[in-house]
C-alpha cells in the first residue's frame, strides 16, 4: 500500500526542506550580503540582515587592489587543465577496468581510493621539495598535474561506475557488426556514456576550482588562482570582512553559476545507476 | 556459403577447461541447434565461432578458410544476442543500418536493404522509433533485422527467445524457422530448451560439460539416444529410466521407455502400479504411476481423455520396439 501523504504533511516536509536548505546555504548568503556592507556594518552587533546601506564600494576596492581577471584566468586554466588531463587518463583506465577486468581490478580500484584517505598535508613536504627540484613552484602546469592526480581516483571511480552500466553485449554486437575498436568507442560507447562523462567532468571541475590546500601552498603570484585571491584578503593586520566577502563572492560566483545551470546533469550523474 | 568446421577446438579459462578438444562440422544451409543444461558450454562454443572468445587450441574454418585468429567483424557472421543488444541511442532504422554503415555501403543500398528487412520483419512502422519504445518481440525482430541485412555466411543465435513470454516465443520460433527456409543460410542456435531444439533444428548438438554427447537430427536423437544423458534430455515429458531388477531381464543396467510408448490396462500387463497425479491437457493425458519395485513414478502419455483417477490400480506394458537399453556406463546397447 502506498503511504498516504496528507497536504499538511507535505507542507511540513516542504518547509523542513527549505529550512535545511537555507541553513546549508546560509554562510554563502551571509558572505554575499556582507560584501555589500561597509566594514563597520559588517562587524555590527547585533548583525544587520537587510537593513543596511547597500554599497558596491568593496567590489571597487577589491577590483582596484588586485587583478581579479588574472586569478580567474589561473583558476580556469588549473581547473580546466586538470579536468581535461584527468579525463584523458581516466577514460581508458576506467574502460579497461569495466570491460576487461582482471582478478586485481577491484583491489586496484580500492587502492586508488585509499590514496584519498591520506591527509593532503601528509605529503606536502615531499611534493613541495619535488616542486622546488623541478622548478614547478608557482607554475600553472605543476598545479594542473597535482590537482589532476588528486582527483584522478574519483574520476576513475565515477567513470568505471558509468561504464559498468553499459552492457558488454552491446559492444560485442558492435564488434560483430563490423565496427573497429575506434568505431565501437566513437559510435556506440561514447554516445551511451556521454551523461556520465559530462557529470564527471563537471564535478571534477568544481572540485579543482574549490581546491585550496595545494593551490595556496604551491603558488605565490604567477599561478595563484581565486582561492589565493580570497586568502589574500584575510590579512593579519586587521579584519576586512566586507572586502573579504566581496572577494569571496567574486571567486565563487563563476562556479556557483556553472553549478546552478548544470544541477540537473549533476544530480543525474551522481545518482546514476542507483536505480536500475 | 556458410560451412563451419571446428577442428580439435579447446577452450580453457585459466586452469578451468570449459570445452575439451571438440570436432564439429556444420554444413552450408543447415539449422544447427546447440542444446544442453546451463553451464554446458554451449554459449561459449557459439562465442568461439563468433570470435568473441579466443580459442585456446584448435582451429575454426569458415568455408574452408582458417578463421581462428580472424576478428569477429571479419568472419562474415551475424549474431543475435539474448539481451537483443540493440543500440539504445539509435533509431530502429539506424540500428539495422549499423552493420552496413560499418561496411561503408552506399546510402541508397543501405536504405533499400533496411527497408527490405523491415518489410520482412513487420517493422516498417517502427523504423523511426528508439529500441526503448518497442516491445520485447519487436526488439527481437530489430536484432534479427540487424543480422539479416548483412547477408552473412551464417547466423548465430544465443538463446534469442528466452526473454520473451511463452506465447511470443512460439510465434518467434516459427518466424525464425520460416526465415531459415527462405534465406537458406546456415544458422547456429543456442538454447537450453529441448522443445526449441526439436522443433527448429536440422541437426541437434547435445552438449554436457563442454563435451558433445550426440549429434543428429531431432528424430535420430529421439529414436536412438546414444546414452542416458541424451535419453533423459531429449523428449518431453522425459523418458522413464528404470534400473535394477526390472532392467536385468532385458540384459541392461537401465532401460528407458518414453511416456508415449507405454500402454495402460486395468486388467493385465507387465508392471502393476497405482495411479498418482494426472495432468489433463485435453489432447493428451499424463499419468504418474507408481509401479512395484521402481523408485521413481512412471510417466505415461495417453491420447485424449482417459477416465482414470487417483489411486486406481493399473498395469503398464512397454512397447518392446521402443524400449531403450543402456549398459553400466550409461551407453546405449544395440
Amino acid at each position: 500500500m502506498a503511504r498516504a501523504v496528507t497536504t499538511q504533511r507535505k507542507a511540513f516536509n516542504t518547509g523542513l526542506a527549505w529550512i535545511i536548505g537555507l541553513l546549508i546555504f546560509f554562510p554563502i548568503l551571509w558572505t554575499i550580503l556582507t560584501s555589500f556592507k561597509t566594514e563597520a556594518e559588517a562587524i555590527a552587533n547585533p548583525p544587520l540582515f537587510l537593513n543596511f546601506d547597500w554599497t558596491l564600494e568593496n567590489y571597487a576596492v577589491v577590483q582596484e587592489r588586485s587583478d581579479y581577471m588574472r586569478f580567474l584566468w589561473n583558476s580556469v586554466i588549473i581547473a580546466g587543465g586538470s579536468t581535461i588531463l584527468g579525463i584523458i587518463i581516466a577514460v581508458p583506465a576506467a574502460w579497461s577496468m569495466a570491460f576487461v577486468p582482471s582478478r586485481r581490478t577491484k583491489d586496484i580500484l580500492l587502492w586508488m581510493l585509499s590514496t584519498k584517505m591520506l591527509p593532503a598535508v601528509g605529503v606536502l613536504y615531499p611534493i613541495y621539495l619535488l616542486f622546488i627540484q623541478l622548478g614547478l613552484l608557482d607554475s600553472r602546469g605543476g598545479l594542473v598535474v597535482v590537482l589532476m592526480l588528486i582527483n584522478l581516483p574519483i574520476i576513475v571511480w565515477m567513470l568505471y561506475t558509468y561504464f559498468r552500466e553499459i552492457p558488454g553485449e552491446i559492444l560485442e554486437a558492435a564488434r560483430m557488426d563490423g565496427a573497429t575498436l575506434r568505431e565501437e568507442i566513437l559510435y556506440i560507447l561514447t554516445p551511451m556514456a556521454v551523461p556520465g562523462i559530462a557529470s564527471t567532468v563537471l564535478l571534477n571541475f568544481i572540485l579543482a576550482w574549490n581546491e585550496a590546500f595545494w593551490t595556496l601552498n604551491l603558488t605565490a603570484v604567477d599561478a595563484a588562482p581565486l582561492t589565493a585571491f580570497i586568502a589574500s584578503y584575510s590579512s593579519p593586520e586587521g579584519l576586512f570582512f566586507a572586502k573579504l566577502s566581496a572577494a569571496s563572492t567574486m571567486a565563487i560566483a563563476p562556479i556557483l553559476i556553472l553549478g546552478w545551470f548544470s544541477q540537473k546533469q549533476l544530480v543525474r550523474g551522481l545518482t546514476f545507476g542507483a536505480v536500475k | 556459403m556458410g560451412r563451419i568446421t571446428l577442428d580439435k577446438v579447446r577452450k580453457a579459462f585459466g586452469e578451468v577447461e570449459v570445452i575439451p578438444p571438440l570436432d564439429l562440422t556444420i554444413n552450408d544451409g543447415e539449422f544447427v541447434v546447440f542444446v544442453g543444461p546451463s553451464g554446458c558450454g554451449k554459449s561459449t562454443l557459439l562465442r568461439l565461432i563468433a570470435g568473441l572468445e579466443d580459442v585456446t587450441d584448435g582451429e575454426i574454418r569458415i568455408d574452408g578458410e582458417e578463421a581462428t585468429q580472424v576478428p569477429p567483424a571479419k568472419r562474415g557472421l551475424a549474431m543475435v544476442f539474448q539481451s537483443y543488444a540493440l543500440y539504445p541511442h539509435m533509431s530502429v532504422r539506424k540500428n539495422i543500418a549499423f552493420p552496413l554503415r560499418m561496411a561503408k555501403m552506399d546510402a541508397a543500398e543501405q536504405t533499400r536493404r533496411v527497408e527490405g528487412a523491415a518489410d520482412v520483419l513487420n517493422l516498417t512502422d517502427y523504423l523511426e522509433r528508439r529500441p526503448g519504445q518497442l516491445s520485447g518481440g519487436q526488439r527481437q525482430r530489430v536484432a534479427i533485422g540487424r543480422a539479416i541485412v548483412r547477408e552473412p555466411a551464417a547466423f548465430l543465435f544465443d538463446e534469442p527467445l528466452s526473454n520473451l513470454d511463452a506465447a511470443l516465443r512460439v510465434g518467434m520460433r516459427l518466424e525464425i524457422s520460416e526465415l531459415h527456409k527462405r534465406l537458406e543460410t546456415t544458422m547456429i542456435y543456442v538454447t537450453h530448451d529441448q522443445v526449441e531444439a526439436m522443433t527448429m533444428a536440422d541437426k541437434i548438438v547435445v552438449l554436457r560439460a563442454g563435451n558433445i554427447e550426440q549429434v543428429g537430427s531431432p528424430l535420430e536423437l529421439y529414436r536412438t539416444p546414444r546414452n542416458l544423458f541424451v535419453a533423459g534430455f531429449i523428449g518431453s515429458p522425459k523418458m522413464n529410466l528404470i534400473g535394477g531388477a526390472i532392467a536385468a531381464p532385458h540384459n541392461a543396467t537401465t532401460i528407458g521407455i518414453r511416456p508415449e510408448h507405454l500402454s495402460v490396462s486395468s486388467d493385465a500387463g507387465d508392471w502393476p502400479g497405482v495411479v498418482g497425479v494426472s495432468e489433463h491437457l485435453g489432447s493428451d493425458t499424463f499419468f504418474h504411476v507408481t509401479c512395484e519395485g521402481m523408485e521413481e513414478p512412471i510417466t505415461v502419455r495417453v491420447g485424449g481423455e482417459v477416465d482414470l483417477s487417483y489411486g486406481d490400480k493399473v498395469f503398464l506394458s512397454p512397447d518392446p520396439e521402443h524400449l531403450h537399453r543402456f549398459d553400466a556406463q550409461g551407453l546405449r546397447v544395440a
